[in-house]
This record gives C-alpha cells, sequence and structure tokens, in this order.
C-alpha cells in the first residue's frame, strides 16, 4: 500500500461505516471522563461504597490462583506444598468474593440502589451474584477428591428434580471443570464489567434525601434546604454541566486539582489544598456539622 | 521455616479449630446452620454496621 493511500484512509475515515458509528456511540454512552473519573459525588466517601471494589479484587485473586491451579492440575494441588497452598488461596480468594459480594449487596438492597435509571445495574448484579454460585458449585465438583465425589452425588438428585440434569450432569467431571474454568468465568467476568460500565453509565447512587423529621431534629426546614441545594448546585451545573444521574456534589482526585474556580466541589481527603472547612457538605450530613 | 515447624504450625490450628473434625451445627427448631456459616453471616453483618457507622478516613486528613 503506498503513502498516499495510507493518508486517504486515515484522514478521510467514513462516517457510515458501522465501525464509525459503534465508535460515535460508545465514546456518547461512555465519555473518557466518566468511563475513567478523576472525580466522584461527596457521599461515595463511606465504607458502604468500598465492598464493590473488594469484590472485584477477590475477583481477580480467584482468577489469577485459578489460571495457577489450571496449569499445575490436580496432583500438584492436593500433593505439594505450593499446590495445598494455592489451593487455599484460591478457595479463600472465593470465600472473600461472596463475603464482600453479599454486603455489598446489603448495603445497596438498604439504599435502594435501583432507583432512577439503575435498574439494569441492579439487574446485572443479582444475575452475576447466582451466576457465581453456579460458578462455585462446579468448583466444589472440580476438587478431584472424595469431598466432590460426594457433593456430586449429593447434587444430583437436586438437580435432575430441576429438569436441568438432561443437560447439565454434575457427575460429569470433565463438564463440571469445563463449567467451571471457562464458560462460568467467563459469564461472570462480562457480567462483573457489564456492571461496572452501567455503574460509569448512570453514577453511583446517592443516599436517600432526609425526611421532614430529620430536617426538623437538625433545626432545618425543607425551604432552607432546598435554598441551599440550590445554591450548591447551581455553580456546579453552571461551570460542569453534570450527568442527569449524577447531580450531587463532586469531589476532585488529590492529585488533580485542576479546577480554578472556588468550588462547589469537595476535596478528597489526601488533598492538602484547602484549608478551610467546606459549605459543599452534603445535605444529609448539615445536622452532625452543625452541632 | 522448617517442615518441622510448619507442621507443628498446622496441628496448632488444627487443635484450635478442629479442621479435620465434624462440622458443628446449630439447631433451632426447623433452623438448622452449620457454626462455621452462622460465623460468616456474624462478620458480613459486622462488616455492614461497621461500614455505615465508621467515618470514613477523608474527614480526619481534610479537617488537619
Amino acid at each position: 500500500m503506498s503513502a498516499s493511500a495510507v493518508d486517504t484512509l486515515t484522514v478521510s475515515p467514513e462516517k457510515g461505516t458501522w465501525t464509525g458509528k459503534l465508535r460515535e456511540r460508545a465514546v456518547e454512552a461512555f465519555p473518557p471522563d466518566r468511563l475513567l473519573p478523576d472525580r466522584q459525588p461527596a457521599y461515595v466517601a463511606s465504607w458502604t461504597y468500598v465492598f464493590g471494589a473488594l469484590t472485584i479484587g477477590a475477583f481477580i485473586v480467584v482468577l489469577l490462583s485459578g489460571a495457577v491451579l489450571a496449569v499445575e492440575g490436580p496432583a500438584w494441588w492436593h500433593k505439594s506444598n505450593a499446590g495445598l497452598f494455592v489451593n487455599s488461596v484460591h478457595l479463600w480468594a472465593t470465600e472473600f468474593f461472596f463475603l464482600f459480594m453479599v454486603v455489598h449487596l446489603w448495603a445497596k438492597f438498604l439504599i435502594a440502589a435501583w432507583r432512577g435509571p439503575r435498574k439494569a445495574t441492579w439487574i446485572t448484579g443479582v444475575i452475576a451474584f447466582a451466576i457465581s454460585i453456579a460458578t462455585a458449585f462446579t468448583g466444589y465438583l472440580s476438587q478431584q477428591n472424595f469431598d466432590s465425589e460426594w457433593i456430586s452425588t449429593q447434587a444430583k438428585d437436586g438437580i435432575n428434580a430441576t429438569g436441568a440434569g438432561a443437560f447439565w450432569n454434575v457427575l460429569n467431571f470433565g463438564q463440571m471443570l469445563m463449567w467451571h474454568i471457562v464458560l462460568l468465568p467467563l459469564i461472570v467476568a462480562i457480567l462483573i464489567g457489564l456492571h461496572v460500565l452501567l455503574v460509569r453509565r448512570h453514577g453511583v447512587v446517592p443516599p436517600f434525601a432526609p425526611t421532614e423529621a430529620q430536617l426538623a431534629k437538625a433545626g432545618l426546614s425543607l425551604t432552607t434546604t432546598v435554598t441551599a441545594a440550590t445554591s450548591l448546585l447551581v455553580p456546579q451545573e453552571l461551570t460542569e454541566p453534570s450527568p442527569q444521574e449524577q447531580p450531587l456534589l463532586q469531589e476532585p482526585l488529590a492529585q488533580e486539582p485542576t479546577s480554578e474556580e472556588p468550588p462547589a466541589q469537595e476535596p478528597l481527603a489526601q488533598e492538602p489544598t484547602s484549608e478551610e472547612p467546606t459549605s459543599e457538605e452534603p445535605l444529609w450530613t448539615l445536622p452532625e456539622d452543625q452541632s | 521455616m522448617s517442615h518441622t515447624s510448619v507442621a507443628g504450625g498446622m496441628n496448632l490450628l488444627a487443635a484450635l479449630v478442629h479442621l479435620g473434625g465434624t462440622g458443628k451445627y446449630i439447631s433451632w427448631g426447623v433452623v438448622q446452620i452449620s457454626l462455621a456459616n452462622l460465623i460468616v453471616i456474624a462478620v458480613m453483618i459486622v462488616m455492614l454496621v461497621a461500614a455505615i457507622v465508621l467515618p470514613f478516613p477523608r474527614h480526619e486528613a481534610r479537617r488537619k
């Protein structure tokens, strides 16, 4: 291919191609600053918001340790010290994966995280949870020991009772192993990826607004609160229109205090720039801050 | 760490937790649950409550 042909291809991309349309739709749905944000709403600074990331971390350890087990094989993971160690890492990473995921589920359930446009986010999480259970179950069947034999012979009756035993035979070790190390982890990984993309697309769910009783207890009224909210939100919208799903305050990362304006944003803990306490706390923290 | 000390550590752990023994179950009417699962559920509840109650570190760091 000549240099001129290359120039033609690179300088004049066809807008009607499916790749171009796909790219435009992808960038429109996930602009880089939303796909990899350096800001999060102020209310995200809570321990309840860390369990999703912890779940992903545990999942990565599960995948890595499982890959090592797949390479070495059952004789290694049953007999050698290193194999026993990696086998235990795989087990305990799975335990922590489920532990973090359940706490993540509870935290999101208590906050009704399906609010707004986040129904698909919730549903993908629920399906990922269910598929993860099936993945862990096939892991029990793939141990290559008496435990796996016992579990498979006990489980076959239950699976057969559902009618699924005709095509999903828990006594078929090769089938269960392939489900465990190929199909189900792939499905879980895709679902988790989709789940995270939806979180990026629609934003992290905000806490509930304070009730009248809570406001009254704090000596506030709904009118003053709405006024305060308006004063907080308007500068944000004027300077940087935020997605409809994230109408609340955003805070810059510690590494990038890029905004030169006095912020309607609350700096992160690591950011040493602001010595003054900001007045832009979320509404639901007003009672504590003013007391 | 020598092989003997590793085995000693494993034996101590096994003596404390009874890893190789029969699982303990707690029964309450029709409800039956293993002690291990009950402990895990309790840990998850404690983690959730702690996550809700404990302040996030950014508050202390920001106000310094």
